[in-house]
């Protein structure tokens, strides 16, 4: 029982609800679910990073790595959701990799800076290439999965079903991998990077892993995004405000649990959607509102009123 | 196991999801009413210019038809679509193609859409058709100009409409124009967004002028800014230092002005001449800032161009529509209107085939098949792409001040049939182009 604890048993019974009320959820709903898992994976890598301390204003750079990659390669002939999703985030983390060599270096502003002048690069990138549809993106083909191809209402009661699997093994990874030492070496990193290396440890490897590990779940995230919506574009997928929509919503979850990503971003959604639908030319107004309200009201996010209930428990 | 216990975080945590998922009830909207998803700019570049106005021109049919006020030949169809009233949800288009396909499924699925009729952006159309297929969702685009729509990305639709002439209908009209009225031009550039709009402009300008006028060169150092970009500083310059005396641009909205500020400025319009697909959106707004002389079109017989056609339906609208909004209506809110007009002519269709029964989508869709309806300013032809793709007549002229009635006035117009400028059904605009424009009735 050495690694079951609070948090694997309550992502564990959210699994399970969320597998058999998929097949019960109002369209729109899964719709919004989908996207929700998607985009919390994202959260879910900058909540590894934010540990340590640093901010990363262009993980939008994987997210997009991870859309575009699964779906070009739709546009060569590949369906299926397994290989796909595989695809995209694997090119994600051997672009962190790579990338990483450089951002582990760096520090505070220059890191988060530094992420989105890449990100930058891979939305011009994108915009200047009209064989993938420059600004206005491509359609992305329904997936079929391991030779199974689904139609009508049950390419999303699959494709959730799928996401929901696979987000389930690589939260509860991700949780796991945070109790290890190496992953209990964020907290240290972020205090004191010297006494780290001391101790003998590097920093720089520490933070190198965790940059693959955000890549990764990044790319993730952004390859089922394509397959969710169906549609790839570089404002959606690549842009610097996309990046900034992974960090409003990992300041709404903060940064104390790993479940409270998909709780934030699923947040994040039902705010956009309902002042979408309300207030069709201020929506950005009540989004922007929102985040400011969190970050008055509750500096260490949504997670912090389970905090705060357990105390007052306590 | 003291979580059994107490379950405190791990039972919020899938309580809260467990509530979420909750939210299971679906838009309960009234049996007697249609529910018509009206997506157009509302923020951003391309809402001043045209979103806004093309939002206007819908809602002025919108009550209309809810009223029962249409003038002929729509007067004595009765209220609403086939008797039942329009709720108009009208939202915002901006955010792009991923955006805006979930947005769609939203409102399908949440707010039970019955039809869309709206999209300017010919990037957001391309990423709706084959979701709007896919749901089953009658989806009229009645603006945006890209001819990929149903010769690349569906080629057999079946849900999705388009009720104006695409980006091949422009080019071919602008060369045609510029035959008959610039014979000794030297050479021609552009200047045009790099997307599918931008992308197809030119090309299709480009492969006319190349049929039209084969030894006109054209520029190799063509411009191509980002959409909503509205910084063309870089741009000007090379078009300014460029020999090439006239320039293509199918800029539009905010874009547009943008360029025309900028361009009139640093004195291109004096230099070069200009010729603009859609500039008929910004030549009330920009009044004696627009640049007289240059030659524009309203991507059909819209807006300006419309100002002097003396039917019912044309002057009611005119009226209607200043009175409202203290401007008359451009090129966007006459398309929007066609749009919603086609919706009101194939549901009433329908219901007449239908003995006067409130028809099925299925229904709807076959009375718009390749149906001939009354428009605004022009007859709308549903006659391309198995009767889904429409053609009408187009009109290109010069703009010019008029000093005695202190507003911009279309001079030296030219019209040109639907038959003459769009390629025929079931060709292809590309082929049609460079086969020399084989069949077409100028």
């Amino acid at each position: 029982m050495r690694y079951v604890d609070k948090t694997v048993v309550g992502l564990s019974i959210a699994f399970v609800v969320l597998l058999f009320a998929d097949f019960f959820m109002a369209e729109w709903m899964r719709f919004i679910g989908l996207q929700s898992l998607a985009r919390g994976a994202v959260a879910l890598g900058l909540l590894v990073l934010w540990r340590t301390g640093l901010v990363s204003f262009g993980h939008a750079l994987y997210f997009g790595i991870g859309a575009y990659a699964a779906a070009m390669l739709t546009l060569v002939g590949y369906h299926d959701a397994f290989f796909l999703v595989l695809a995209g985030t694997l090119a994600s983390g051997l672009l962190a990799f790579l990338l990483g060599f450089l951002l582990r270096r760096y520090r505070a502003i220059f890191f988060a800076l530094l992420n989105m002048a890449f990100s930058m690069i891979l939305y011009g990138v994108i915009v200047k290439t009209e064989e993938l549809g420059s600004t206005d993106g491509f359609s992305v083909l329904t997936p079929t999965f391991l030779g199974y191809a689904p139609q009508g209402e049950a390419v999303q009661t699959t494709l959730f079903l799928f996401t929901l699997v696979f987000t389930y093994i690589v939260t509860v990874g991700v949780h796991l991998y945070l109790k290890t030492t190496l992953g209990g070496m964020s907290m240290a990193v972020r205090e004191n990077e010297i006494r780290v290396e001391y101790l003998g440890y590097s920093a720089e490897k520490v933070i190198h892993v965790k940059y693959v590990f955000s890549g990764l779940v990044a790319g993730f995230g952004g390859a089922i995004m394509a397959l969710a919506i169906g549609q790839v574009d570089p404002d959606s997928m690549a842009n610097w405000n996309v990046s900034g929509e992974f960090v409003f919503i990992t300041i709404l979850s903060g940064i104390g649990n790993v479940g409270a990503t998909y709780i934030g971003a699923l947040v994040f959604e039902l705010i956009r959607t309902y002042a979408f639908e309300y207030a069709p030319q201020v929506w950005q107004f009540i989004l922007g509102g929102s985040l400011l309200a969190i970050i008055m009201f509750l500096p260490d996010g949504i997670w912090s009123l389970i905090d705060r209930l357990r105390k007052s428990e306590g | 196991m003291g979580i059994l216990k107490r379950p405190g975080k791990a039972a919020l945590l899938a309580g809260g999801l467990a509530a979420a998922v909750g939210l299971t009830a679906g838009a309960a909207n009234a049996a007697d009413e249609v529910v018509m998803a009206v997506p157009t700019f509302l923020t951003g570049a391309g809402a001043p210019a045209f979103g806004v106005p093309a939002r206007n021109g819908a809602e002025v049919i919108i009550e209309a038809i809810n009223k029962g006020k249409l003038p002929a030949p729509y007067d004595k169809s009765g209220k609403g679509l086939a008797g039942r009233q329009i709720k108009a949800v009208i939202y915002d288009e901006s955010g792009g193609g991923v955006k805006q396909v979930a947005e769609f499924r939203n409102k399908v699925q949440k707010q039970g859409v019955d039809l869309f009729v709206g999209y300017i952006s010919s990037g957001t159309c391309a990423a709706i058709t084959p979701v709007a297929e896919e749901l089953k969702m009658l989806t009229i685009f009645p603006i945006c100009g890209t001819p990929r729509i149903f010769e690349e990305i569906n080629k057999n639709p079946k849900y999705v409409f388009r009720t104006m002439g695409h980006a091949t209908a422009d080019g071919v009209a602008e060369a045609l124009y510029v035959k008959a009225n610039m014979p000794d031009v030297k050479g021609y550039t552009g200047i045009n967004q790099n997307y599918a709009w931008g992308q197809d402009s030119w090309r299709d300008f480009d492969l006319a002028m190349k049929q039209l006028m084969p030894n006109v060169p054209a520029s190799d150092k063509a411009q191509w800014p980002k959409i909503f970009s509205g910084q063309y500083g870089a741009e000007i310059s090379a078009l300014m230092l460029s020999k090439e005396p006239l320039v293509h641009s199918s800029l539009w909205g905010g874009d547009l002005e943008a360029f025309i500020f900028q361009g009139a400025a640093r004195g291109l319009f004096r230099k070069k001449k200009l010729l603009f697909s859609v500039a008929d959106t910004s030549v009330y707004r920009l009044g004696k800032k627009a640049p007289a002389g240059a030659i524009l079109g309203a991507r059909g017989p819209y807006g300006i161009f419309a100002a002097g056609v003396d039917t019912p339906l044309n002057n009611w609208f005119r009226k209607v529509y200043q009175d409202r909004y203290s401007v008359p209506p451009v090129g966007g809110s006459y398309q929007a209107a066609q749009g919603v007009l086609a919706a009101k002519y194939a549901y009433d269709a329908a219901a007449k085939a239908n003995g006067g029964k409130f028809p099925s989508t299925d229904q709807v869709i076959a009375a718009l098949e390749g149906a001939t309806y009354q428009g605004l300013a022009a007859k709308v032809h549903m006659n391309r792409s198995n009767g889904h793709q429409a053609a009408t007549k187009h009109m290109i002229g010069v703009l010019e001040w008029d000093k005695e009635a202190g507003g911009p006035i279309m001079t030296k117009v030219t019209e040109f049939g639907p038959d003459c400028v769009m390629p025929p059904p079931g060709v292809n605009g590309t082929e049609w182009l460079k086969g020399g424009m084989k069949g077409a009735k100028c």
